[in-house]
Parts: C-alpha cells; structure tokens; sequence
C-alpha cells in the first residue's frame, strides 16, 4: 500500500437528492505511483470529477461516500478530519478547475489569491510570499509578474488565468495534481500552450498528475495510463498503449472510433455512439452501456460483468471477453 | 473617479431640478390652496395673504421666483407656520428623524446580515427554515400593524415602554423595532439568497481546495461578494429611513419630518412641500451616488461610467 | 488472459451469449420521463406544501370575502341599534330578549364596531376590498409595466433612454406625495365627472377606489417595467435568439417563441409578489384616509379606526390587522414557490 501515491479502493459515492439515491461512483478503484500522469476519461457525468475531487474531500453537499478506502500519500482519507483535510488541500494535493474565468475570486487581486495559499501552508509573512507569487508567475509563464499581482482576474484574459490557477495549484509544489478538464473553456491555442506547461512543469517538479478530460487526444499524449469510466464505473484500465492499441471494452472502441485519426482511409467515418447515458437514479441491473452498445449480449443485460484482467495494468468489465473465452474454449 | 464624482453631481442635481419642477406644477394644479380651508377669513385677507407670499402672480412667474431663491439657498417661509422658515422646520424635524431612522438602520443590517448569512450556510436546517419564516412574516406585515400591536401590548399592556414623545433610550425601542422590522427582514432575505448564489460560485470551491477554513473563505471570500446586492438596497433604504416613516410618527407622536411632511400636503403649505421634497429628493439622489462609489470600492469589475 | 475467475466460468451458458435484441435493450433503459415546462412545473408547484398552503388560505379568505357575504344576515353598512361595542360573540339586550322569545339570532362572530355594524361582515367586505385593489392595481401594473419596458427594450436608442430617465424621476419623487396630491387632484375631477350621465358607475365604484387605481397605474409600473426591460435585453443576447435569427425566423415569431416563454416564468413570479404589494400599499393609503370612503370599509381603514379604541377594543384592530398580514404572507408565499416552480434561475 505504501508504495502507491494514491490508492483507491472499491469506491463508493452517492448523492442523497430529493428524487432519490444517485449512484455517482459505483466500486471504483485506481492506483497512481509517484511521478506518474493518470487520465481519466468518460462522458459528462460519468464520475470522473466525483472521484478526483472526493479524493480532496471536496464531495459538494447531498453526495456520501459510502463505501470503499481512500489512501493519499500516507494518509488515509476515510478517516480524516476536515481539519486535517485543509492541510493537505492546497498543499500536498492541488486542483486546477475547468472554467478559470470564474474559478478565481472577482474581487481580490490575483496577488493576493497567490499569496493567501503560500502564507497559509508555508507560514511566511507577506513579503516572502509576494517573492514566492512572482517566482510562480514566471514559472508558469506570465511576464511583467509584478504588474500581474496587482491586477484582477476580469483584467487578464481566460489562458492568463488558467496560468495563475496553476501558479496557485503549485504554490507548495504539490505530490499531486488534480486538473479537471483545465483546457475545456480555453481556444485550441491556448489548450496546447497550457497542456505543454503543464508537461513542463511535471518534469520540473516531479508531482503526479490526474488528468479529468473527454478528450482522448490530451490523454494520448500525456498520460501514462487511462482510466474509462461510465456511468459511475471504471470499464476499462491499462496503459496508453492497451487502451489505444488493444481496448477491451466495447464503449472504449466506440470512443476511439468517433475521434478522427490520421492515418485512416480518406473516407472512412467516424462512428458516434448511439443514444445518451443511463439516468443514474435508476441503474440497470447489468451493465450500464448495454443499452448503447452493439454487441450487447442477453446476459449484459441482467449481470454485472466481471472483471477480465489482460495484464498487471489492463483490465476491463465487459462480457464479450467471456464470449471470447467460451467460444475459445468450445474450439 | 473625481471626474465620475462630478459628473454624478452634476446629474444629480438636474434630477433634483426636475423634481422640483415637477412638483411645483403637480402642487399648484391640484384644486383648493393654503388659505381656502381657513373658513374665518374673508376674502380680502385672503388676497393679501396670496399677495404678501405671490400666490397672485402668474403660475409662471412664481416658479421662476422660486427656483431663483432656492438657488440662493432660501427655501421661504411656511405659509401655515407664521413666523417660521422653511430651513428652520426641517433643520428641526430632520435631526429627530434621522436619530430615530439611524438607529433602525443600523439595527437592520445588525440582523438582517448575520441572520442572512446563518440561514445561507445552514441550508435546508432547522435554523434556516425559522430565518426564513421569520423573514417572510417580517415583510408581510405592514408597518401600521406592528407599531399598533406594540403599542398595545409592550407600551399600554405591559407598560414597558413609554408609548409617546422621543426623550430617553426608552422611547426609541418601540419606533426602532417598528421601523427596522422590514429592512431586517428584507435584507435578511436578500443576504440568503445572494450568499447561496456566492457558496455555488465555482471560486468558493477553489478556495476550500486551497485549504482555507470556513471560516476565512466564509469572511474574506464569501461574504464581499455577497454583500453587493445589500448595498444596493441600503442606499434608498437608508435615504428612506432617515427622513422619517409617517405611520411610525404619527402612532408614536414623534415630532420628524415624516409627519411634517404629510401634515404640509395635507395642509397645501407650499413652502413647505417644496423645501421638503427638494430635501429628500437630494438625500436619495446623494445615497445613490454613494452607494455606486461604495459598489465600485467593494467589487473592482465596476466601471464608473 | 490472464485470471478468470473459475467459479464464474463454470456458469457460462451460450445461450446467454446471444446478442440481445432493440427491444430487450429499449426495455432496461428506465428512463425519466420529459415533461414539459409547464407541467414540469405544475408538479414541482403542488409537491411544495407551503405554497399550497397559501394558495388554500387565498381560495378561503376569497370565498369568505366574495361568496359568503351574499348570504350573511347582515349587511356592512346596516346600523344595529343598541348593539354598539360588542364583544365578540355577546348579544344586546333586544338580541337576547328575541333569543329568549325562541327566535334564532345570528351571533356576531367578531363582535360589532361603535355604530353597531356587524364586524364579520365588514371585515369580509374590507378583504375584499383589499383583494380586489390589489387583483386590478397588479393587472393595470402588468400591463402597463410590461408593454413599456418591452418597448424599451426592443426599440432601445433614445426611447429607452427617455423611458429610463423617466424611470429614475418617479423612483425619486417621493411616492406618498405623489400618491397624496394625486388622490386630492383626482378626487375632485372624479367627483366632476360622476355627475355626467353615463358616468354613474364612478360613483357607484367609488372615486377614492377609482384613485387608487389610477395612482397605482402612474407610479407602480415603474418596477415591472425595468424587470421586463432587463429580462428581455438578457434574452435578446443569448445564443438560441441569434440561433433562431440565423435559421431565418420571423422578429415576431422570436418574440413569441423564445423571448416570451423564458419571460413568461419571470412575468408570473413578478405578478404574483405585486399583489401583496399593492395590497400592502392599499392598506397604507386607507390607514392614512386616502383610501376608500365610508361606510365602504378597507382592511387598512378598518385597523385606522380601530386605533382609537385601542384600549378598549383591541379585538377591532387585531382582526383586520392579523388578516392583512395572513393575505400578504400568503400571496408572498405563493410568489416564492411559483418561482421555485417556473423559474429555476431565480432560485433560492
């Protein structure tokens, strides 16, 4: 266990809302060693930001976790206060948002935001941290730091502020870094720009990162291993190279069919994937992607699929790898 | 911001103006006049009062007269008052409307904010579910209705509480509750509703993930967001409230401006309509101009145009 | 493959192997149903007990102020002798004297006022008094508030700039003088204009009503136009308006297409919390005798009178004052669970 940066064991998490129990995370478990660049994958509401944020102890109001253990760079999560919570919130583990226009405090400067984490972990005075914040502006980026600290996020434009978001995620040179979705509301060009210092800034630092996106083509050049998760569940988990060159899952293809490739025939189509995802207030009794998939079989219908492990790092949910099994084994 | 300060000014007083205007015309085409309803006088004694304070002259004529000496400061004599300016009633009355009106605003904001603040974080809780129906009942009571039952039962019943005149700590009680009442209520719902607003905005997540406590993300982060739309409020509300509630004066026999100012409607003392409703148009137009400068200290993303 | 649990292999079964068909997949998916806006709504609107409650408390206090008076024994204005200053539920000596003769005598419930007129009963006329001013006063402001500001709103340049300014003058006027010089202006003109034949229903309405309505229609619309004008400024800039404006539709059809029904939940909260308003301020101006003229009484009149005999009566005054503030507090309460219902973005 104490070899693992994060260790996540059968998680799960429900929100207790008026219409009744939402099965957000559904047995959840995920490994990351130190160093390493996780992706987690999957549609709107498949989980992917309930889990990196309970992770924080961040679950918003009506969810619970109800099941399963959280360990964190020697801490076991489970079991902490909110109070000892806070000290590693900010500090051993940091979190970039989506959206940095509204991810930062309107009516404080961005030097005081920067300075409010380094005073809060380090206990250096304000002028320590000021020097510290302007390290950070230049790590990340922005020039002119100085004019920078005493500027209001409305005055920098939405890749700036995605830069002082991670400035602040990296105040106290965090284990790990959480970023959700961080390039979804930014143009293309900043999206790269703000992936490549990301990169960057891994390599310089050392910190793990979980990367939350549904973007495979961030995952793809990033991440050294992948996590698809649907409708509460991981389907499928392995390495770059097994999820892109050897997926198990049939919702896995799917998403690797509906994004273009450039090595494909001139006009070979993307595939979508058929119809919308299960409403989590009343799960099916199989599996959850049953009702989009194509090859879904009468048992993916009425069990759960098991899991079928290819490796030390791929495994999957998914019945038509009994199919294959049996139909082996009847060979 | 100088610049912003002048030109606000300068607006301010041409609404004043207009005002003004507005109000000498809509006084003056309303049927009977300050002197009709005194049935002893004769009609020569009549003219010689229209005469002697220029009710004679041409509607047109009066007006002109009249903005040339406010201009000057001079704001004339009642009509039904003898022997007192204009200046001189409101220097008077204001002072104790706006003891009174103080008070209550700023026991208003004393509850209203905190109270507002507590129901906001403790959602859907008991202690929430009270602050709310105690706030929806403040604001369903009318103001006649409170000032009576307190009188009935705290001033008369119990005799706790003196139920006329302004002399001791004692006689404010009654006139202060009454007067704060709704501004408590009002801006205890106000505050509710914009401090969930501001515990669901996406910057209150980023400063738990910060690691701060509740407590500093609750009064450095929260709290300067979500008391904007309370400032708005306040600026009218405090313009209100210091130029004294009519009901509250006339139940608690308050000597203020508020019950001057309806006795002078009543009465068509015109001096006094106008000296008075000059003087609070130039209160609210002065808490607007202050409320837009204290929004622009409070939230930097204001431009002052 | 690696590991496979043996004890799961043992139960494979081909036949479980069979791709499942459309219909087998369709009948796992249970799926919420899509209600539309308005029911939507509707359910969220009945699910809320303290709506409902408000909403049962309005039907009561309507049915008792324009259905129950019909078949009241008494009448407002009808001057019992000899039953002044009753205590509720007491009978003068000539009431008691019929009861002892065998004769049913309808108790007064709230007792009577100093001229011996049966108190119930006013106070059901002065709810609807009430009821009634702040029903029409909250149309006429509907009305005229929402055609201006939709005016200003679309046509924007100088006529919205005068609508504002407008706007501003009446927010600054200090509305108790407006509405005391006005009531005294109208007064006159409305009693002048009684006497034309053809205009006896003004007397009939009474000319301070009459004021009233027209005071609230000069100064009130003022706030429901500037909601209307916000509201549909807002609307004009989103997405699915240039959406539907490149797709080719009509100015007309967006208006009542896309700009109407995301205004319409806005319009009914807005409606439905100016009537305690106007039923509020109703109350202010006939406390202050500026409302309706005697006998007609008003709920606002009523407490106004009663203040006199405080000591003695309080019952006179705590009646029509508990009343006023339950009509308020209800349509108050109601206005807060439409807008929970019909519009999730003003929530909380």
């Amino acid at each position: 266990m104490g070899e693992y940066l994060v260790d996540i064991k059968n998680e799960r998490l429900s929100f207790f809302t008026p219409a009744g129990e939402v099965k957000a995370l559904n047995d959840v478990s995920m490994r990351l060693e130190e160093g390493e660049v996780l992706g987690i994958v999957g549609e709107s509401g498949s989980g992917k930001s309930v889990t990196a944020y309970s992770l924080m102890g961040l679950t918003a109001h009506p969810g619970k976790l109800i099941g399963g253990s959280l360990d964190f760079n020697g801490h076991h999560i489970n079991d902490m206060t909110e109070k000892d919570m806070r000290k590693i919130r900010g500090n051993e583990v940091s979190i970039i948002f989506q959206d940095p226009m509204t991810s930062l405090n309107p009516v404080y400067t961005i030097g005081n935001q920067i300075r409010e984490v380094i005073m809060l972990h380090t206990g250096k005075n304000k002028k320590e941290a000021n020097e510290r914040a302007k390290e950070l502006l230049t790590l990340v980026g922005i020039n002119e730091p100085d004019k920078r600290l005493k500027q209001y996020p409305h005055e920098l434009s939405g890749g700036m502020r995605q830069r002082v978001m991670i400035a602040i995620a990296l105040a106290c040179e965090p284990k790990l870094l959480i970023a959700d979705e961080p390039t979804t509301a930014l143009d293309v060009t900043i999206q790269a720009q703000i992936l490549e210092l990301m990169m960057e800034l891994k390599d310089k630092l050392g910190m793990a990162i979980i990367m939350i996106t549904h973007d495979l083509g961030i995952v793809a050049s990033m991440c050294e291993k992948i996590a698809v998760m649907y409708a509460g569940k991981i389907v499928e988990y392995g390495t770059t190279d097994e999820i892109f060159y050897n997926p198990k899952h049939e919702y896995t293809k799917g998403l690797l069919r509906s994004i273009p490739r450039l090595d494909a025939n001139e006009h070979e189509r993307l595939v979508p994937i058929e119809g919308t995802p299960i409403d989590l207030l009343n799960p099916p009794k199989g599996c959850p992607f049953a009702p989009r998939c194509a090859n879904c079989m009468k048992i993916c219908l009425r069990e759960m699929p098991p899991v079928t492990e290819f490796s030390d790092t791929h495994y999957t949910h998914c019945f038509m790898n009994q199919k294959a099994m049996l139909e082996g084994g009847n060979a | 911001m100088i610049k912003y300060i002048i030109k606000r000014l300068v607006l301010a007083f041409v609404t004043i103006f207009t005002v003004a205007t507005l109000t000498f015309f809509l006084m003056n085409m309303v049927p009977g006049g300050p002197f009709l309803s005194e049935k002893a006088i004769s009609p020569k004694a009549q003219a010689a009062l229209e005469a002697k304070y220029g009710l004679d002259k041409p509607l047109f004529q009066q007006y002109l007269t009249y903005i040339s000496d406010a201009m000057h400061g001079d704001f004339g004599d009642s009509l039904k008052q003898r022997g007192r300016t204009v200046s001189s009633i409101i220097a008077t009355k204001f002072p104790v409307s706006a003891r009174v009106g103080g008070v209550s605003i700023i026991v208003a904001l004393c509850f209203g904010i905190p109270l507002g603040c507590i129901a906001a974080l403790n959602r859907g809780k008991p202690v929430d579910n009270i602050i709310s129906v105690l706030s929806t009942c403040g604001i369903a009571v009318p103001s006649f209705v409170i000032c009576t039952v307190l009188m009935y039962f705290l001033g008369v019943h119990l005799g706790w509480f003196p139920t006329f005149g302004l002399t001791s700590w004692k006689h404010y009680v009654m006139p202060v509750i009454a007067l704060s009442f709704y501004p408590t209520a009002y801006i205890m719902r106000l505050m509710r509703s914009s401090m969930l607003d501001v515990l669901g905005q996406d910057y209150m997540r980023t400063a738990r993930a910060k690691g701060l406590s509740q407590f500093v993300s609750l009064f450095k982060h929260a709290l300067r967001n979500a008391i904007l739309p309370v400032i708005t409020y306040v600026g009218p509300m405090t313009a209100y409230t210091l130029t004294g509630s009519f009901i509250v004066e006339k139940i608690f026999t308050i000597p203020g401006l508020g019950g001057e100012f309806i006795g002078s409607i009543t009465n068509r003392d015109y001096t006094v309509i106008m000296g008075t409703t000059i003087f609070l148009a130039t209160i609210m137009v002065f808490m607007n101009v202050i409320v837009d400068i204290v929004y622009k200290l409070v939230d930097p993303r204001i431009k002052l145009k | 493959m690696k590991s496979n649990p043996l004890s799961f292999q043992s139960k494979l079964n081909p036949d479980d192997f069979v791709l499942a068909t459309a219909e087998e997949k369709e009948s796992l998916v249970v799926m919420r149903e899509s209600v539309s806006f308005w029911k939507d709504g509707l359910r969220r609107l009945v699910k809320n007990k303290v709506a409902m409650a408000s909403l049962i408390v309005i039907v009561i206090v309507m049915i008792f102020s324009f259905i129950v008076p019909a078949f009241y024994p008494y009448t407002y204005e009808t001057q019992i002798r000899g039953s002044e200053n009753l205590a509720p539920m007491e009978y003068s000596a000539e009431e008691l004297a019929r009861k002892e003769a065998g004769e049913d005598v309808f108790p007064h419930f709230l007792g009577t006022d100093k001229l011996g007129r049966d108190y119930a009963i006013r106070i059901m006329m002065g709810s609807r008094i009430s009821l009634l001013v702040g029903l029409i006063a909250t149309a006429i402001i509907l009305v005229i508030g929402s055609v201006v500001g939709s005016i200003a709103a679309f046509f924007g340049g100088w006529i919205d700039l005068v609508i504002m300014r407008v706007v501003d003058i009446i927010y600054t006027i200090p509305d108790i003088l407006l509405i005391v010089l006005l009531s005294f202006a109208l007064k006159d003109t409305l009693e002048g204009l009684a006497t034309i034949p053809g205009f006896g229903w003004v007397q009939v309405v009474g000319t301070n009503l009459i004021s009233i309505f027209i005071v609230f229609a000069l100064l009130y619309w003022v706030g429901m136009a500037r909601m209307v004008r916000s509201q549909i400024l807002m609307l004009k800039e989103n997405e699915y308006v240039t959406a539907a404006r490149a797709l080719g539709a009509t100015s007309g059809r967006i208006i009542k297409k896309h700009l109407l029904t995301n205004c319409i939940g806005t319009l009914i909260v807005t409606t439905t919390l100016q009537i305690p308003s106007s039923i509020f301020t109703e109350s202010f101006l006939s406390f202050l005798g500026l409302g309706v003229a005697v006998p007609l009484p008003s709920l606002g009149s009523l407490a106004s009178e009663a203040i006199n005999g405080l000591n003695t009566y309080p019952y006179l005054l705590f009646a029509p004052a508990l009343l006023i503030s339950l009509i308020i507090l209800s349509f108050n309460l109601l206005g807060d669970g439409l807008r929970d219902a019909f519009d999730p973005k003003l929530k909380n």
